[in-house]
């Protein structure tokens, strides 16, 4: 009697087996599709609520009406432009030449209480950025584009041109002693800086090419200073940021015009000054003087990025809820196995454990992903719509830069479900896993955006924790030559996007090897 | 009433969890502390920092561990069947329901008295070092404080409540894993919320009702005025939150078949 064979091919626990197996248990256990749906409606009705109870008071105190947008630059992003300019046309190419050999100021003291804007007293100094120098620019109009030789409160000699972009000079500041001479020339698009210590020796700063200049700019001196800024710990988490009053004023002599420029009086704009209530008088007001051939130029402002506004990610207020939603499908999605047994079934039909582990991460992190996406994919539009009928200002932000926020939060929600399935296969417990996932991911996400943690302390838990993939969320990027608070709390990471969000895959990589190793290792 | 509490005792001592758990969160909470503490320095431009809240930030996470070690005495039993011989033994059920909460009570607070008080020795030898001295307003934290002492005897009850809500969740959800998740997602996501919503209604609202916000508020020992809650009434939200989780679980408990 010969034993029963069975007449059937061997199968192979092959890729597409093992995902088909993995893929039938996920999307068999009720409770796991609804936990993904419940994570993605989560997402959504929480950043859509949030949205709607978002209303902005604007600079005149109205709410409900749309508040008015700050400037926006040649790239189509939010800046500053506010700065005294006295300026002649200049047709063609030309040159403009000074010397600079004063830069002093005011600064409103800090009042002793957080909660107010300042002391009524003033002090004199100047903030690390406020700057003065000589400037072409197309026109007066704020956002307009332009190119400066500067010197800077505390910074040396800088080139910036329209508003983004910033070059280094020499360093060191200015005196009637050691005077420093600026010059920036036109040929063409291209407007290149130079600076020199006698006036005869020039060396080149950097150049720049703004495509699209016209023909006709204007061409003189600036003064602009923004606020001093300092920041507080709120008492209860968050941050009060104080921005005290500052002004520049600028010594500049031996002005010397080359080129096509008008004839007649130099002409004198405060550019984006605010006005009082009664809409006449300027509220801190620049100003030039001239006595001969010297002019003192004080301005009040910045020029660069920035500006007020909500950002797209605004929106996104309910990812840390869906995500703890979608950590314990991700756990439970292995660590049921273990409970139920089922585990010893599937390493007997696929005796490759790797490749079992390789199957399961692949599902629930194709699963995730498809959760995330629709979930970003409908708050941000949404949420960003929402928002500006509510009448709040929204600092825009190219169409890439909100495909990468939309693609990049689900990336993060795929990323942190494989990291909790590998804990899951580590631990082989579902409360263990999730817990340290939430103490991984989500604890110092919270205590560094919301706690009494001081930012600094904040700003390390967002590098070196798989919190630091929350960066792929920011819209805006931080500006070095921007002396504002870049703070977590108000949504700037330490890290670049794509930087913050390599953090978190070596952490979920790690957190593989160590399943695999484990796995490999323990019977089941 | 008796028996109840001694079966449910010996369940829990017997329990594999039971011993090192209540030591990590020991472990847990004064680590974190210290941590806190050795980060922030006082500068004399910027020194406005709650001292005390400062060091008990630890009781932030510390949490984690007693909300599960709470869970894990509920889903336990359901994961391995226990439940329909400890209902068997004990028919009352809101009686087995009482008992569980009143060891796990117990046993929170036997670590939750150590992680605060090591807490505050932590804080106590570190901050001095960090410019947290007499001249800059800083005494030494000591319990002969009033508002220290509130802090931590409002941090121990908090973690006690804490074990309560994680309790009642266990009860009626029965699954270790989501229960976990549930638990943690009401303390932390929630408590991120107030600070993601900026609308003036809301966020003191969300605030108040948060638990993880509204509890630590006790823990508050300057700008009482500032907080949207007074320090015991915000440990108050978090015994309605216990109460809603019990009551709810204890319905769910007495209706639902084991």
């Amino acid at each position: 009697m010969t034993a029963y064979r069975t007449q059937l091919p061997p199968r192979r626990d092959g890729v597409g087996t093992l995902l088909r197996a993995e893929w039938t248990k996920f999307r068999t256990v009720r409770g796991w599709v609804i936990g993904t749906v419940a994570a993605a409606l989560v997402t959504v009705l929480l950043g859509l609520m949030s949205a709607a109870s978002t209303h902005d008071s604007c600079d005149n105190g109205a709410t409900g009406t749309v508040c008015a947008g700050g400037p926006v630059g040649p790239d189509g992003q939010a800046v500053n432009d506010d700065f005294y300019f006295v300026h002649r046309t200049l047709n063609g190419d030309g040159m403009i030449t000074v010397r600079v050999s004063s830069l002093t100021g005011r600064i409103r003291l800090p009042s002793p209480d957080p909660r107010n804007q300042g002391d009524a007293r003033l002090k004199s100094g100047v903030t690390p950025w406020a700057k003065a120098g000589v400037m072409i620019k197309d026109g007066v109009r704020q956002g307009s584009a332009y190119a400066a030789m500067m010197v800077t409160g505390a910074h040396g000699v800088r080139m910036q041109y329209d508003f983004t972009e910033d070059v280094a000079g020499s360093p060191g500041g200015v005196s009637p002693a050691s005077p420093r001479w600026l010059r920036l020339a036109r040929s063409g698009d291209e407007l290149t800086g130079y600076e020199s210590g006698d006036g005869a020796h020039w060396t080149k700063v950097g150049s720049a090419r703004l495509t699209g200049l016209p023909a006709t700019v204007q061409v003189g001196l600036f003064a602009a200073s923004p606020g001093a800024v300092t920041i507080k710990q709120g008492d209860f988490g968050g941050t009060i940021v104080q921005d005290r009053f500052a002004e520049a004023t600028a010594v500049f002599d031996q002005v010397g015009l080359e080129g096509d420029t008008a004839p007649g009086e130099w002409g004198r704009d405060d550019i984006g000054v605010r006005y009082e209530t009664d809409g006449v008088t300027p509220h801190h007001p620049g100003g030039m003087t001239r006595s001969g051939g010297t002019f003192t130029v004080t301005g009040v402002g910045d020029i660069g990025p920035g500006g007020e506004g909500h950002k797209i990610e605004d929106s996104l207020t309910g990812v840390l809820s869906g995500l703890i939603v979608i950590v314990v499908v991700a756990v439970l999605y292995v660590t049921a196995e273990y409970r139920r047994g089922l585990i010893r079934t599937t390493f007997l039909a696929g005796p490759r454990r790797g490749r079992v582990l390789a199957a399961k991460a692949v599902v629930i992190g194709a699963v995730a992903f498809a959760a995330g996406l629709a979930a970003a994919g409908a708050v941000v539009p949404l949420g960003t719509r929402i928002l500006r009928e509510g009448g709040n200002p929204m600092l825009p932000v190219s169409a890439f830069t909100e495909l990468r926020v939309v693609v990049g939060v689900a990336a993060l929600v795929a990323v942190i479900a494989v990291l909790a399935l590998a804990l899951g296969v580590v631990f082989r417990r579902g409360p263990a896993a999730i817990t340290t996932v939430i103490a991984l991911v989500v604890l110092p996400h919270i205590l560094a955006t919301s706690s009494v943690l001081p930012m600094e302390a904040g700003r390390w838990l967002l590098r070196l924790t798989p919190a630091a993939g929350f960066a792929v969320q920011q819209s805006v990027p931080r500006y070095p030559q921007v002396d504002d608070v870049y703070s977590p709390t108000l949504g700037y990471y330490p890290l670049p996007p794509w930087a913050g969000f390599a953090v978190l895959c070596a952490y979920a990589a790690l957190a593989l090897g160590l399943a695999l190793f484990l796995l490999r290792r323990r019977d089941a | 009433m008796r028996p109840y509490l001694r079966a449910e005792w010996t369940k829990l001592r017997t329990l594999a969890g039971a011993f090192w758990l209540p030591l990590a969160v020991v472990a847990l909470t004064v680590a974190v502390s210290a941590a806190a503490s050795a980060t922030v320095h006082c500068r004399p431009d910027s020194c406005d920092i709650d001292a005390p809240k400062l060091g008990l930030m630890g009781v932030q996470a510390g949490q984690a561990l007693v909300a599960i070690l709470a869970v894990l005495v509920v889903t336990g039993e359901y994961g391995t069947g226990m439940i329909r011989a400890t209902l068997a033994a004990m028919p009352r059920r809101g009686a087995v329901l009482a008992a569980k909460a009143a060891v796990v009570s117990g046993v929170t607070l036997a670590a939750a008295i150590p992680a605060v008080l090591g807490s505050l020795l932590a804080g106590r030898l570190i901050l001095p070092g960090n410019g947290f001295t007499p001249e800059h307003g800083y005494p030494p934290l000591s319990l002969t404080d009033g508002p220290t002492l509130r802090a931590a005897a409002g941090s121990v009850l908090y973690l006690v409540l804490i074990a309560l809500i994680g309790l009642g969740v266990a009860t009626a959800v029965r699954d270790s894993a989501t229960s976990v998740g549930v638990v943690l997602g009401l303390l932390y996501a929630m408590s991120a919320l107030p600070f993601l919503i900026h609308d003036p209604d809301w966020q003191p609202l969300l605030w108040r009702l948060s638990p993880m916000n509204a509890g630590l508020s006790v823990q508050a020992t300057t700008h009482l005025s500032e907080l949207p809650i007074t320090p015991w009434a915000g440990l108050g939200v978090v015994a309605a939150w216990a109460a809603a989780a019990l009551a709810g679980g204890g319905l769910l408990l007495r209706l639902r078949d084991a």
